[in-house]
């Protein structure tokens, strides 16, 4: 008797151990650094003030700032949902050829960097364009590269998040039950009379969902801004924060937080927002079948695929010929020809320039510590969320959405806040190191690996872990030895797309670096920053190829993955 | 020692009552099959005894060891069963040997004592060759096997079945009931067999506990269950029996006893203690007529006749009650067409002793 007590006490020692434990954690990542902010922001320097937050809101530059980004953000969401609702609507619904390559090619700006896409764009426009010199139509010296300014701006935000439309959007497509559709084409209607009266009424959930995620990832966007608008000095409230937090020091923390909270703010507007119009109407969808046949295009599907395929060489293949024609060239300006043709920029980044070469390191291991981290925090965080239904994680699951639905520089600041002083206990501080980094990384892209190890839970049939329950096994070698074999497929996808999203990544490392901790995309960010488009097209070039590289990586195992985990394959 | 004792057991879903008030003691050694339609409360009686779910009252004991009481409860991973999934359940990322290993190698049993003990499970399941296949390249009756030789290996005192022939083709199954008969026998291991087949039922399980709506209704050896049903909903599921109200004419005398049944009169089997109530009601079964060759019995119209091979089973209304329909068997060659009126006799039949089962 007293023997199975103890087995059952310690079983229960072990469980609930486990679940406070990643309580803790999940609340450490995601309510801990906001909730600094906002009490920076109530109370800057941890005195009840108003002074900081009167300096900035007294400023011009604030207001200009938060309406560049209110124009910039709206209208590259407009443009976002105009190009990727219609190849959604494309892809999905009509019958055209080689859909898991157009997938593939069309969902790839929004897995490269914000700020190698803008570099790219830049090769591509402008006076010392390579490419334009190439074909002999460069615009004469002198002229400015039209792609410095608001519209500029607009353009590529719309180019980088028309695949975040594209994809909320497909998926929404994809549970829409063909009954609907055929229901509509029995009762006589053509099939645009279907698409507009059926199709598009229901679908408006995840195009506002789309939409919203769209407006925040442009309303957080870095990149782009700080290539195209920090040289005409068009700034919006990510690159006032960076220019201000780069410029001053931390001195001026208190005010970078209030900024940083007036974009949460934004974001947050935006978010609740969509929520409001979900709950207006009914939008339920009551049966679930297959998907729908795909209407015939007829004569028109030779045209619809020309004209998709001519889509995506502009956005994707031409800024990338400009990228790499301009890391072939010895100096900018410099025409590319047989005798000019050099790879001396990549020995240079590769093997040569020692911040260029620390970043590689830094990248890998942050972005990969990151990956591995999140996999063995999510795997055993989803178990308790979607099998023992624990509500107290259900409601840290909402909570874990937090750091990534906020733009990159709320986290940032957030984690300069939580981190800039020594450790208390401790006594040493994580500011200046990698750690803050792999903080920051570790809360913003939690969600990237939850969601997918979530629907892999789904996926799974529960009597196989209670087998292994039955059969004497506790809770930790459940994880280890059924748990985790059977949701590798889903957690080895989360893992990739956290790794390649970090990878990729400036936002939050362009405020959190400091000498020794590089990122890639703060050295790119540098070289172009110093003028070197050269030797910074050169390492873009290298890290679009890595990630080119691992995304078909995961085409080796995607059978095994629950649809809709890797974002570029149909 | 095995004795699985469950004593008032309740258990809720917010206000739905899945399991009311069930008390069953199973025997060391016994097969006890629970048979009910599906959401009868019979795989949530399951998940109780296994442990996954907290009992809302009452008591499950194996021997001396309370397991489950709504203020104990002994973790599935601590309570030595054994249970058949009806999915099987096998782990798709380990070999047939290393699904069979998990419990021993957890138990903390090593090789060569382990390894001696897969083959001697896999033997006697009649997979020995088929250690080092995947699960998934095995058909549904081997998966099957795997399941119970898994099960078994680490001699629990106590196997739960749920549904195990469910998701098996009906030629299977025979050979896997089989199987099972011949396992209960050879190992001598208590088993709780669940199924929604009554014939399933019938074949394997020495006592069968008959559950609907979260209650048992009656545990009683087949036979008994189909001669002597408890009530009525127990006499109307087991073999398609007929309920029909009756009329009690006499008091019991050696087991029978003179009803009113549509009109006629019929001797009957009931209890010894039955009262004489008026609104009785009686259990009839197919094979309990005979078509009467004079002008006695009970006049009935034919609706239908469908051909069963060999006999025919032939649907009646009775004159006297036109919305009842009884069934029989009748033998080749046809004895009368549909819209022709026949008399019945009525032969045997069971005096129900609880009608009204307090709701």
């Amino acid at each position: 008797m007293s023997l199975v007590d103890a087995a059952t006490t310690r079983t229960r020692v072990v469980e609930t151990g486990l679940l406070w434990g990643l309580v803790l954690l999940v609340a450490a990542l995601s309510l801990l650094p906001i909730g600094r902010l906002v009490f920076e922001g109530l109370a800057p320097g941890g005195a009840l003030s108003t002074s900081s937050l009167g300096k900035v809101l007294a400023s011009q530059t604030t207001w200009t700032a938060t309406a560049n980004s209110l124009v910039t953000a709206i209208a590259g969401t407009v443009l976002a949902v105009l190009l990727g609702g219609t190849v959604a609507l494309l892809t999905t619904l009509t019958d055209i050829r080689a859909r898991n390559a157009f997938t593939f090619c069309f969902v790839l700006p929004l897995m490269i960097a914000p700020q190698v896409t803008a570099l790219a764009w830049l090769q591509l426009f402008g006076p010392s364009s390579t490419l334009l010199k190439l074909i002999g139509m460069a615009p004469p010296l002198g002229s400015r590269n039209p792609l410095y300014s608001r519209e500029g701006i607009i353009l590529l935000l719309g180019l980088q998040y028309a695949p975040l439309v594209f994809l909320t959007l497909r998926a929404g497509l994809r549970a829409l039950p063909k009954e609907l559709i055929e229901a509509g084409l029995a009762a006589g209607a053509s099939p645009l009379t279907v698409l507009r009266t059926v199709v598009l009424p229901l679908m408006t959930p995840p195009l506002i969902a789309g939409i919203a995620l769209c407006f925040v990832s442009s309303l957080g966007n870095f990149g782009i801004p700080a290539f195209l608008g920090i040289p005409g000095n068009f700034l919006v409230l990510p690159t006032l924060i960076y220019q201000r937090l780069a410029g001053l020091g931390p001195g001026v923390l208190s005010e970078v937080a209030i900024l940083s909270l007036l974009i949460g703010l934004i974001a947050m507007v935006g978010i609740l927002l969509q929520d409001f119009m979900l709950r207006r109407r009914d939008f339920r969808i009551t049966t679930t079948s297959s998907a729908a046949r795909p209407f015939e295009l007829g004569r028109w599907r030779a045209p619809v695929e020309i004209l998709l395929w001519t889509v995506a060489i502009l956005i994707l293949a031409l800024p990338f010929l400009g990228l790499i024609t301009t890391s072939l060239i010895p100096a900018f300006g410099v025409p590319l020809n047989a005798k000019t043709a050099t790879l001396a920029n990549y020995a240079y980044v590769l093997l040569e320039h020692a911040a260029s070469k620390r970043a590689f390191v830094n990248s890998f291991l942050m972005s990969g510590a990151a990956a591995i981290l999140i996999v063995v925090i999510c795997v055993p965080l989803a178990y308790f969320i979607v099998w023992k239904k624990s509500r107290l994680l259900r409601l840290l699951n909402v909570a874990a959405e937090l750091p990534y639905a906020m733009p990159g520089v709320v986290l940032a600041i957030a984690a300069i806040l939580l981190f800039l002083k020594p450790l208390p206990l401790l006594g040493f501080s994580l500011y200046n190191t990698i750690w803050i980094i792999v903080f920051a990384y570790l809360a913003r892209f939690l969600v990237l690996g939850l969601r997918p190890i979530i629907s892999g839970y789904l996926q799974l049939d529960r009597t196989l872990e209670e087998a292994a329950q039955i059969a004497g096994a506790g809770l930790l070698r459940r994880l280890v030895t059924i748990i985790f074999p059977l949701v590798a497929p889903a957690a080895v996808a989360g893992a990739l797309l956290i790794f390649l999203t970090a990878f990729n990544e400036l936002t939050v490392s362009a405020l959190l670096w400091s000498s020794g901790t590089e990122t890639l995309g703060v050295v790119v960010f540098s070289f172009e920053q110093g003028g070197d488009s050269t030797y910074a097209s050169a390492l873009a070039a290298v890290t679009v190829l890595v990630t080119i590289g691992l995304m078909l990586s995961t085409l080796l195992f995607a059978k095994k993955l629950p649809q809709g985990v890797l974002p570029w394959r149909d | 020692m095995a004795r699985l004792k469950i004593d008032r057991a309740r258990k809720y879903f917010g206000s739905y009552t899945a399991l009311d008030d069930v008390s069953i003691d199973v025997e060391d050694g016994e097969f006890i099959a629970v048979l009910g339609p599906s959401g009868c409360g019979k795989t949530t009686l399951l998940r109780q005894i296994a442990g996954f779910d907290k009992l809302d009252g009452g008591e499950i004991t194996i021997g001396d060891r309370l397991l489950s009481s709504p203020e104990r409860h002994v973790p599935p991973e601590h309570r030595k069963l054994g249970i058949v999934f009806q999915s099987y359940a096998l782990w798709p990322h380990m070999s047939v040997a290393e699904n069979v290993a998990y419990g021993l190698t957890v138990a903390g049993v090593r090789d060569p004592e382990r390894a001696r003990r897969v083959a001697a499970a896999l033997d006697l399941v009649g997979l020995t060759g088929f250690a080092e296949r995947r699960p998934g390249l095995l058909s549904g009756g081997q998966r099957q096997r795997v399941a119970l030789a898994r099960c078994l290996v680490t001699e629990p005192s106590l196997v739960l079945l749920d549904e195990p022939l469910a998701n098996l083709d009906v030629h299977l199954r025979a050979s896997m009931e089989e199987e099972f008969s011949r396992f209960h026998e050879r190992t001598g291991t208590t088993m709780v067999y669940i199924t929604h087949d009554q014939a399933e039922a019938m074949a394997l399980a020495d006592r069968i506990a008959v559950m609907d709506r979260g209650r048992l209704l009656q545990l009683a050896s087949p036979s008994l269950l189909y001669r002597e049903p408890a009530n009525t909903t127990v006499a109307g599921f087991i073999g398609e029996g007929m309920v029909l109200p009756a009329r009690l004419l006499s008091k019991p005398e050696a087991g029978h006893c003179k009803v009113d049944v549509l009109g006629v009169e019929a001797v009957m089997r009931c209890r010894s203690d039955q009262p004489a109530i008026a609104q009785a009601k009686i259990c009839l079964r197919a094979r309990d007529f005979s078509i009467a060759p004079g002008a006695g019995g009970l006049a009935a119209r034919v609706e239908r006749l469908s051909y069963q091979g060999g006999y025919f089973r032939m649907e009646v209304r009775p004159l006297a009650s036109e919305e009842t329909v009884l069934h029989l068997d009748a033998p080749e060659p046809v004895p009368a067409a549909p819209g022709e009126t026949i008399r019945l006799d009525i032969r045997d039949g069971w005096v129900i002793p609880e009608p009204e089962l307090a709701a």
